[in-house]
């Protein structure tokens, strides 16, 4: 099995070819449309902001790519903070107060915790402890309450409460562990969580891609 | 509920991790990625790695180590040391860099803060303020503490806040490596009048030490000496906070070998 992390070129994925490395996981980093003929699933890391990075996935037609993948294929997915955000339908950082069109692969919205209703300075970063909400795969060999690293001031929202795996508080509650079908995010950075991070990542790595 | 973070600080040379007193009488402790290992195996909270020669010696940051950090390293990652162009910084990023401390350079430019935080969002740079205690009041030093920079400590903190500095690491040149414990008034001092993260560092010497710091304001406790001349561990130091209602992000169990 061959994981493919997209690499798009804002930020760093050295943390999450690293702990893939640690893992013992075969992996490729994506930076044309190929590249994707190779994988058996995804990781979609993320910093920066939603706008800028959408625009670079559509002008490298990763966007279609992604897609078809994850949604004819049935390949596994994994957003990771900003790449969570991403498979929303809509965004609004970095586009004023209009939304943006995410790959809409999990229904929602992602708008600032201000407007959800955080009182708390932003970002929200440091280690935060989740809130397991639904029992899944993903969450194998992770307590209730078990901390996580996080960085960022946008967060999901109208999502289907049955997508929800697990949420964290900052001033509001909002989710940090999502699933749909074969579609997973976490708001927190596992690459940057230590041992519970990589028991997230080892779980996705586990996780049966299921046949057309 | 965020959690304190304990920070273990690594001074870098070209090659090795150091150690002095007060900024002075650098010790050699040993090789810098087993150490890294080392506190990754650990499970700590984040790692700060300052690299002492570039600022003294005018030569560029060996920032290319961090590559090999980040790829071994999974906890968040601060770098600095001799920082003072966005080219760096942006190589730093690039290399796995979570947030980059500026120190002797904010004094000559300060809004190189700006120019880091429109591309990279404030989280990302700390500004670490090394301080002296002169008669009755603490005066910024920069330069590895060698320099005078004339700033009493809050008008600058005050100063590097307005510009949307993400956290300060406040240091006292005082304590530093003498593990008799942080300069409390210092920091009671300065969270009291600012609202930025605090991260406390100098003089750490026993786990009672990263608890009064706590009171006194501190979100996070950086120890270097404590860590590596003692028996004493970062995990340790959550153990005997956490029955003392500290919010300590708990070590994790499992059977991962990082």
């Amino acid at each position: 099995m061959k994981i493919g992390i997209i690499n798009y070129g804002i930020g760093n994925i050295g943390s999450v070819a690293g702990s893939l490395n640690n893992l013992g996981s075969d992996y490729i980093i994506i930076k044309k449309e190929n590249d994707f003929d190779l994988i058996d699933k995804l990781i979609l890391p993320g910093i920066g902001n939603f706008k800028k990075c959408k625009e670079i996935l559509d002008s490298k037609n990763f966007t279609t790519k992604i897609r078809e993948k994850v949604l004819i294929e049935n390949i596994p997915i994994l957003g990771i903070c900003l790449g969570m955000q991403l498979l929303a339908s809509f965004g609004k950082e970095g586009s004023g107060s209009k939304f943006i069109e995410g790959l809409n692969l999990i229904a929602g919205e992602v708008i600032s915790l201000k407007e959800m209703g955080s009182k708390l300075v932003l970002p929200h970063i440091g280690w935060n402890n989740i809130n397991i909400k639904k029992k899944s795969q993903i969450t194998k060999n992770i307590p209730m309450n078990t901390d996580f690293y996080f960085v960022h001031s946008y967060a999901y929202t109208q999502i289907n409460k049955k997508n929800i795996i697990a949420v964290a508080a900052y001033g509001v509650n909002f989710p940090v562990l999502i699933n749909y079908k074969n579609i997973w995010g976490t708001q927190f950075h596992p690459e940057k969580s230590s041992k519970a991070g990589l028991e997230i990542i080892k779980n996705f790595i586990n996780i049966d891609n299921v046949k057309n | 509920m965020l959690k304190i973070r304990i920070i273990p600080t690594l001074l870098v040379k070209t090659t090795g991790l150091f150690k002095g007193k007060k900024f002075l009488s650098d010790r050699y402790v040993g090789a810098l990625m087993p150490s890294i290992k080392t506190y990754n195996m650990r499970d700590v909270d984040e790692i700060a790695i300052f690299d002492i020669e570039a600022t003294d010696s005018r030569l560029e940051p060996s920032l290319e180590l961090t590559k090999d950090i980040s790829e071994n390293c999974f906890v968040p990652i601060t770098i600095g040391g001799g920082i003072n162009k966005i080219e760096q910084v942006q190589k730093s990023f690039q290399y796995g860099a979570d947030k980059v401390v500026v120190n002797s350079h904010l004094y000559k430019d300060i809004n190189f803060i700006s120019q880091v935080i429109n591309e990279y969002g404030s989280q990302s740079i700390v500004a670490s303020v090394d301080v002296k205690r002169v008669k009755n009041s603490w005066i910024c030093y920069s330069n590895n503490g060698k320099i005078n920079t004339g700033y009493e400590v809050l008008d600058w903190c005050k100063k590097i806040e307005k510009k949307g500095i993400g956290e300060i690491i406040l240091c006292s040149i005082d304590q530093d490596g003498v593990m008799k414990g942080y300069d409390l008034d210092l920091i009671k001092y300065v969270t009291k009048n600012i609202n930025l993260p605090l991260i406390a560092s100098g003089g750490a010497g026993t786990y009672s030490d990263f608890e009064k710091a706590i009171n006194s304001g501190a979100s996070a406790v950086a120890a270097a000496s404590m860590f590596h001349f003692t028996y004493r561990t970062p995990n340790e130091a959550k153990n005997y906070l956490l029955p003392k209602g500290i919010p300590i992000r708990k070590t994790f169990k499992s059977s991962l070998i990082l």
